[in-house]
């Protein structure tokens, strides 16, 4: 993973002075409430119901095991005794005093960690596959270059103060886990007739009030470009972003009113002045980053005697066999596979991770997976590079710790977003509805039965919980004072990206158990053989589950 | 009375602040986009944009022009931040003013812009805005102080 030099802890620990500065003089009143907000926020601190929330940084999800450790300690000496994983595969606290939160940027900038840009309207953390430099359907690790963005995107002096929040995910494989679709910039490697790998730029993706496809900006770009291309669109984007109404601002509105063509225009125009200027990446600076993602040193296994070692556990041990068949996947090196730490366990908030647990995990990465942990934006953590022959005893620890639900990818996996327990935005409560669904399937036979399910929960249209494109996506609502949940169906963050469709008017917290059980019924009734849930609704469309779904009484 | 930081300093103003409304202008003041478009003679000539006005319409002029101010209508406007550096990567080499509602932390982003004299609304105490002129040392980007990234720099760098 990626180490910083001098420069790089140089930055952030000047960073960490200026926060310290700028809260001194606001809590002395030299700083305005309204001044205050985009500095706070351009530091990962809002101010919300209970306590400020401070979102930390994970640079498109990678942490090492002292990082992990450093942030258990915060969760204990500042907070409550857990964090938060976010859909941004960041970290979140929700507990901390504002007077603690430079010495908590200190703390963290000790590990190489920090809170830049991670809210305001400005570029934020860079996102990306979670089983980057593992996975076998990976083209090119993404890695590199989201470490390339990272640095250009830090303290931007040019768009620090955008229409609106803009965010940037790389995908580097066939399948697409990273939503590039629904991003402000997705990038997407590829290959050119030549095989030569390239970007291709999506622009205008996005989630929230007026969800949206990203649009092609560009085939496929020379990877030198990248910067000078991202800072040509973020510079038309800067200039002709509406600044009139916040719901309007984002680059999509841009996009679709301008038209793609048009906006494809101005970007090149743009990009004509600084083409081939210095922020042209260099192959050397291409070669260093890759530098730090390049495979551990993995053990020659004796890969059929480890199998049929695993084998045999798994049959003295259904729990376990069922975990490795759930929760574990084929990594690219043989003798190894991709381990995902379920956070989603019924009767906790999902994406929450207590201190012991952190540092448990910490342990456990340094163990069996060469000290570095990931986090998804489905809201849990991965072990990416786990000997098969150690699943076992890993497994045993997770176990023991409440880290092992075998239910990825499943119903119960579901994405949540904090909602209207914490979260000063949202219009209704989340958890809750979380909460009531895994307890209503706890069958895990039919929950395996239902096959891959993405369920996902938004408590407001800013659509953290990314509803829009959950298989099944809640959105909670207020109605009059009162809390609400409308339910859309056929939503995918794939690389066949759609937006889930509303299935009709919005049900009661205390009914959504039984909303989900219909809709849920109404697949298995219609399902072919081997269809998914996605497959079905896309071959019968939405009618079917809504006649269904009301002509239950609610 | 000093109301001004230029090149790092507090300073006096000696321009006379824009006047949408005047209809002779006195030779040292600011004139607003669309005065400064109709008069003839551009040379030594002090022009304000305000957030919309995109610089393009100066380019044919730049070099007679002596002082361009951008007037941030409120400090969460990050238009000016692009229309400055797109001034300075066009060959604008006089003042550039950044004016109106914008704060002391802004100032690094700002100059780091091209942006050399600071004339701002809300800050009554400017000798210790200049602090914030000292935030930061390094910078990952290239920007106008600083032509060249830190990638190209760090490669000169012994590890």
């Amino acid at each position: 993973m990626y180490v910083y030099d001098q420069y790089d802890q140089k930055i952030v620990d000047e960073r960490v002075a200026q926060f310290r500065d700028q809260t001194a003089r606001f809590l002395a009143g030299k700083i305005t409430e309204a001044q205050f907000l985009p500095l706070r926020l351009q530091n990962g601190l809002y101010l919300q119901r209970q306590a400020p929330m401070l979102r930390i940084a994970v640079p498109y999800g990678l942490m090492n095991s002292s990082q992990l450790r450093t942030l258990a300690a915060i969760t204990r000496n500042y907070d409550k005794g857990y964090a938060h994983i976010s859909t941004r595969q960041n970290v979140q606290l929700n507990w901390p005093m504002l007077e603690d939160v430079p010495d908590i940027l200190a703390e963290l900038a000790t590990v190489q960690m920090h809170a830049i840009q991670t809210s305001g309207n400005c570029i934020r953390n860079t996102t990306t596959d979670q089983f980057a430099g593992v996975a076998c359907d990976e083209l090119e690790d993404p890695r590199p270059y989201c470490e390339i963005i990272r640095q250009w995107s830090t303290l931007h002096p040019e768009f620090a103060f955008l229409p609106r929040k803009f965010k940037i995910a790389v995908c580097g494989s066939t399948q697409d886990r990273a939503a590039i679709h629904h991003h402000d910039i997705g990038l997407d490697l590829v290959a050119n007739a030549e095989g030569e790998i390239g970007l291709k730029v999506l622009a205008g993706g996005g989630l929230g009030r007026t969800p949206a496809i990203g649009a092609v900006v560009c085939e496929w770009l020379d990877k030198r470009h990248m910067l000078t291309y991202l800072e040509a669109i973020l510079r038309v984007y800067n200039k002709h972003g509406r600044r009139d109404n916040k719901y309007k601002a984002r680059i999509k509105i841009l996009v679709k009113a301008m038209g793609i063509d048009a906006f494809r225009a101005a970007v090149e125009q743009e990009w004509a002045a600084c083409k081939d200027g210095p922020t042209t990446v260099t192959d050397e600076e291409f070669d260093r980053a890759s530098s730090f993602f390049g495979a551990p040193d993995y053990l020659p296994v004796d890969e059929a005697a480890a199998n049929t070692a695993l084998q045999m556990h798994c049959e003295r041990e259904p729990i376990f066999g069922n975990w490795v068949k759930r929760n574990t996947q084929a990594h690219r090196v043989s003798g190894y596979r991709i381990v995902t730490v379920s956070l989603k366990a019924t009767g906790y908030a999902p994406g929450d991770v207590t201190a012991e647990q952190l540092e448990l995990l910490a342990k456990l990465s340094d163990l069996y997976s060469f000290g570095e942990i990931r986090s998804t934006h489905q809201q849990n953590l991965v072990l990416a590079d786990v000997q098969t022959a150690q699943l076992y005893p890993l497994w045993q620890r997770l176990q023991a710790a409440g880290l092992a639900t075998s239910n990825i990818g499943y119903l119960t996996d579901m994405i949540c977003c904090p909602g209207g327990d914490y979260c000063s935005l949202a219009n209704a409560k989340s958890l809750p509805v979380a909460a009531a669904i895994q307890s209503r399937f706890d069958n895990m036979d039919y929950v395996y039965d239902l096959g891959p399910l993405e369920l996902n929960i938004s408590g407001c249209m800013n659509a953290c919980g990314h509803h829009h494109i959950g298989h099944i996506g809640i959105l909670g609502v207020d109605k009059k004072g009162q809390e609400y949940y409308q339910v859309c169906l056929g939503g995918s963050q794939a690389k066949d990206a759609s937006i889930g469709k509303i299935l009709g008017p919005s049900f009661k917290q205390e009914d959504m158990p039984d909303v989900i059980d219909n809709i849920l019924s109404t697949y298995v009734t219609l399902r072919l053989e081997e269809e998914t849930f996605l497959d079905t609704y896309r071959r019968v469309g939405i009618e079917p589950f809504k006649e269904h779904v009301y002509a239950q009484p609610h | 009375m000093p109301s001004l930081i230029k090149h790092g300093r507090v300073v006096d103003n000696s321009w006379i602040a824009a006047n949408p409304d005047s209809a002779a202008p006195a030779p040292n003041q600011i004139l607003t986009l669309a005065q400064w478009q109709q008069q003839t003679d551009k040379m030594d000539s002090a022009v304000q944009l305000d957030a919309g006005e995109e610089p393009d319409v100066l380019v044919e002029h730049l070099q007679q022009i002596k002082l361009i101010v951008i007037n941030f209508p409120v400090f969460t406007d990050g238009r000016g931040f692009s229309y400055a550096r797109q001034l300075r990567e066009d060959g604008y080499a006089g003042e550039l003013r950044a004016g109106g509602h914008f704060i002391r932390d802004q100032l690094t982003y700002l100059s780091r812009c091209g942006f050399d004299a600071f004339q701002m609304a809300d800050e009554l105490d400017l000798e210790a805005a200049l602090q914030s002129f000292e935030d930061f040392t390094e910078f990952y980007q290239a920007a106008v102080d600083q032509p060249l990234p830190l990638f190209r720099r760090r490669q000169d760098t012994p590890a």
